[in-house]
């Protein structure tokens, strides 16, 4: 199934719920202020590259690039655009859009 | 109930509806919305399940007063689910222990699930609603 995440890890606990859910074969999206979670130096680093090792991770380029950040992209992260988020839902049946 | 029906024969298809819970009562309008489409949902007789997960526990702790604060407290209708055929509904066990609650704090009888297990049910699901 895919994972969705859009608020800040500084901000909520959303994105640590959605990482003890998320199970080996998931995947994980990025998306608005999400993707300050793939930024390197940040202080969510090392839970996202942790994530990395059992979750496919994707992060929204759109918003990475509007908030001037894509530079800080951790690798294993994998940029999409909205033709790959669209991608992404159809290849997972199932999607979870965490509020 | 059926676990494994998809299809009724010559009827509507039934989807498996999950409705995640992860804010508390009423600090917003979440609770409130996601209980009454809940309702809605289930009045369609689609496999509706429920689960609590961060300050969402807080939603079926008993004893809620909301007389001083002027809200209706809708905690009762956790126990009306039952008579919409709405029997599945699961908490996350240690959404439970960080706020010093247990199964017993709760209004309602529950299944206590832990992340493996509640990741799992997730990933069962056509449909997933966030509140």
């Amino acid at each position: 199934m895919l994972h969705i995440v859009n608020k800040s890890p500084f901000q909520t606990t959303t994105l640590d719920s959605c990482l003890r859910m998320a199970q080996p074969g998931h995947a994980l999206l990025l998306i608005e202020d999400g993707i300050y979670a793939a930024t390197v130096g940040s202080a969510a680093e090392a839970r996202v590259r942790q994530a990395c090792a059992s979750l496919k991770v994707y992060a929204l380029q759109p918003d990475m690039d509007a908030r001037g950040v894509t530079g800080k992209l951790i690798d294993g992260v994998t940029l999409v655009d909205y033709a790959g988020f669209v991608d992404l839902t159809v290849e997972y049946s199932t999607s979870h859009s965490w509020l | 109930m059926s676990e494994q029906q998809a299809i009724t024969p010559g009827g509507p298809t039934v989807k498996k509806f999950m409705f995640v819970n992860r804010k508390a009562p009423y600090g917003t309008i979440y609770a409130l919305e996601s209980l009454e489409v809940v309702l809605i949902t289930a009045t369609f007789d689609q496999d509706v399940s429920l689960v609590f997960i961060d300050d969402g526990v807080y939603e079926l702790v008993k004893g809620q007063q909301t007389k001083g604060i002027g809200i209706k407290n809708f905690s009762p209708s956790y126990r009306a689910l039952d008579g919409y055929d709405v029997e599945k509904l699961y908490v996350d066990q240690a959404s439970l222990e960080q706020r010093g609650l247990t199964e017993k704090d709760l209004l309602v009888p529950v299944e206590v699930l832990d992340a493996q297990q509640m990741g799992q049910l997730m990933a069962q699901q056509d449909v997933i609603l966030s509140f």
